[in-house]
């Protein structure tokens, strides 16, 4: 059934592996490209003794908007995956009826799912990793010159091993689309609007769950502030920086508060308020206050546990869905599966 | 008697509606029954229930003694046939001989090789390009030369035009012949019915209306016409399946073991289609579709 299988999924394949081909010629010719304007830049700024410009320099090249293009194809490619090979494979078959051809074989509906999802479920994943792979030498130029690039945000992981249980999710979501709705193109539909629903969904609610995060609380110091000011009720405004101490983490709150624990919002703005008094008057205000700061945070170290985490999440989810699609092609084998019945019953018999 | 397909009070719901329900039937072994009945009697359900490609809502069915397709051993042992044949319309006919024989232990590739030859089909030839009846032929090969013992067609032929259906119903015959196996072959085309079946089952509503050997139900029904009788005069052994009585004149379709001597009688034999006509159109008759159930019961 393997075999066959392979030989179902093979034009899919060799189109799937025809644009992956393409994709890293494109990334290739580019990428040289690249590196090499990387590393005249930086031979420059090496001499002059001073790199801080050196990323500008790639934004305004261009390559850093093409850069964030390419990060969120990394997150469709899945989405495709689960598209063009996860909705077809069972869809199809119900749809054109070979079903009836197929599960009539010598072989059992368990087998011939598990040789399907086995042959293109394998591919889907090295698909998907694949291209995280080219996206992320493509963009390591780029990341470099970033002093403050961090992998680890609140977006979805674009590099790493995630993208793979991404792709694993998406194909088995396409399977059970395709195999509840029984029609491919509206199964890819749903596929895509599921699938990008979870992508958003995931890394707001449940990502920074997945381990709890640190707290620090330390004194606030004036240079974290980036904006001082009043609200329209007369209380202190105050924006501070993204925690300055804390490179490469992903920080999910920072608070200001008083030594009792009250928001510092709760102050009056005093002289912060007023636009006559100056800059001075405000910060030895603000230094009275005695302002305490508390960022909850994950630090860099835990990129790594996440992304594992991350992975078998999605690795989890996509095995629950095949798992459901072996109990309803062997529960159901009833009913709607059945597709070209009369509708209409003629009161004489048709001889 | 041996039985192929063995049910008791089947039945299959789609939504709401019965396709079949509460359906009692046996098909002998080593016989081309035909299955016939109007549109909706639930034939191909029936059929798809027996290929294990639905599950019964209600009652039981056995296909050579055992649940149907719970096994790869009983896939083996049972040939479909699906309506309008699907194949799949990328694969070449050399793909389809190959999954065949990937997928079936008892597959018999030289039958299969042979039998793509004779009927002249082009092995490189995209399946989807073929045309119906080349269609219908490669579906039954592939049916065919698993080695089933049990081989069953959902109107093989309604898609197919007179030509093609011929050859094709030919061309079953003489693999049947070569196999041995028992088959079971729905159809509304009585003619086709007549041509390839020695066992006829005429379904309505889920019912067997008549059930048996075809040159034995048309040796035991005549057509008769005389002089106007009461019905109730007859002799106690007829069985009036129709009756109809016009001035002076009384047509009867009856069903007797014995012949027919009184001479106020004109007996007239009865076509395949006549009979199988006369039994569709009887009123929802409990008692005689019971009676007929024993009879191929026994």
């Amino acid at each position: 059934m393997i075999r066959f299988a392979w030989i179902r999924f093979r034009a899919q394949a060799a189109v799937g592996a025809g644009v992956l081909a393409i994709a890293a010629i494109v990334l290739l010719v580019t990428g040289i490209q690249l590196a090499r304007a990387y590393d005249a830049a930086a031979a420059v700024c090496k001499q002059q003794g001073n790199c801080a410009g050196l990323f500008n320099a790639f934004l305004t090249q261009g390559y850093f908007t093409a850069g964030k293009l390419l990060g969120a194809a990394g997150l469709a490619v899945p989405g495709l995956i689960g598209m063009f090979w996860g909705a077809p494979l069972v869809a199809r078959e119900l749809e054109t009826g070979t079903f009836r051809l197929a599960w009539t074989q010598g072989v059992t509906r368990t087998r011939w799912l598990a040789a399907k999802l086995a042959i293109a479920g394998v591919a889907a994943i090295a698909a998907g990793e694949l291209f995280t792979l080219m996206v992320n030498w493509w963009s390591s130029p780029i990341h470099k010159a970033n002093a403050g690039y961090t992998a680890f945000t609140s977006g979805s992981f674009h590099s790493g091993v995630a993208p793979a249980g991404y792709a694993a999710f998406a194909f088995a979501l396409g399977v059970t689309a395709g195999l509840l709705i029984r029609r491919t193109l509206p199964a890819m539909a749903v596929t895509l609007a599921v699938f990008t629903a979870v992508i958003i969904a995931f890394p707001i609610w449940v990502r920074p769950h997945l381990i709890p995060p640190a707290r620090t609380t330390s004194a606030l110091s004036l240079a974290s502030l980036a904006v001082t000011g009043s609200t329209s009720d007369g209380h202190l405004l105050l924006t501070t920086h993204t925690a300055t101490g804390l490179p490469g983490a992903w920080v999910i709150s920072s608070q200001v508060t008083t030594p009792d624990g009250r928001a510092a919002s709760s102050e009056p703005a005093g002289p912060c308020g007023t636009s006559s008094a100056s800059a001075q008057a405000c910060n030895d205000y603000i230094e009275s206050l005695h302002l305490r700061q508390t960022v909850t945070y994950q630090p860099a170290s835990r990129y790594w546990a996440f992304q594992w985490i991350e992975t078998a999440v999605y690795l989890a989810l996509a095995l629950a869905l095949a798992g459901f699609c072996f109990w309803w092609i062997n529960r159901n084998r009833s009913t709607e599966l059945n597709i070209r019945r009369p509708r209409t019953r003629q009161p004489a018999p048709a001889l | 008697m041996n039985t192929v397909i063995e049910a008791s009070g089947l039945g299959k719901r789609y939504g709401r509606r019965w396709a079949l329900a509460d359906c009692t039937l046996a098909v002998p072994a080593g016989r081309v029954t035909g299955l016939v009945g109007p549109n909706g009697a639930g034939k191909s359900t029936l059929l798809q229930l027996a290929a294990g490609l639905l599950e019964p809502d209600s009652g039981g069915i056995r296909v050579l003694g055992k649940p149907p397709a719970r096994t790869p051993a009983q896939l083996g042992r049972v040939g479909f046939l699906a309506q309008d044949a699907p194949v799949y319309a990328g694969l070449s006919v050399a793909g389809h001989l190959r999954m065949g024989a990937w997928l079936n232990h008892g597959w018999d590739t030289e039958f299969a090789k042979r039998r793509i030859s004779d009927l002249g089909l082009n092995l490189q030839q995209r399946a989807g390009s073929l045309s119906g009846g080349q269609r219908a032929q490669l579906a039954l090969t592939l049916a065919t030369a698993k080695r089933p013992e049990l081989l069953l067609l959902d109107e093989p032929v309604a898609s197919l035009d007179p030509l093609a259906r011929r050859e094709f119903l030919r061309d079953l015959m003489e693999t049947v012949a070569e196999q041995q196996v028992s088959v079971v072959l729905s159809s509304h085309l009585i003619a086709d019915i007549e041509r390839v079946c020695d066992y006829l089952i005429v379904l309505t509503a889920s019912r067997v209306r008549l059930a048996g050997e075809t040159e034995a139900l048309l040796a035991t029904h005549h057509r008769l016409s005389g002089p106007r009788r009461d019905p109730r005069t007859l002799r106690a052994s007829w069985e009036v399946i129709e009756e109809s009585h016009v001035g002076k004149q009384s047509t009867l379709l009856v069903r007797t073991s014995e012949p027919v001597l009184d001479p106020a009688w004109t007996v007239r034999p009865v076509s395949l289609e006549d009979l199988v006509l006369a039994y569709m159109s009887q009123p929802g008759d409990a008692a005689r579709a019971d009676l007929t159930g024993l009879e191929i019961a026994s």
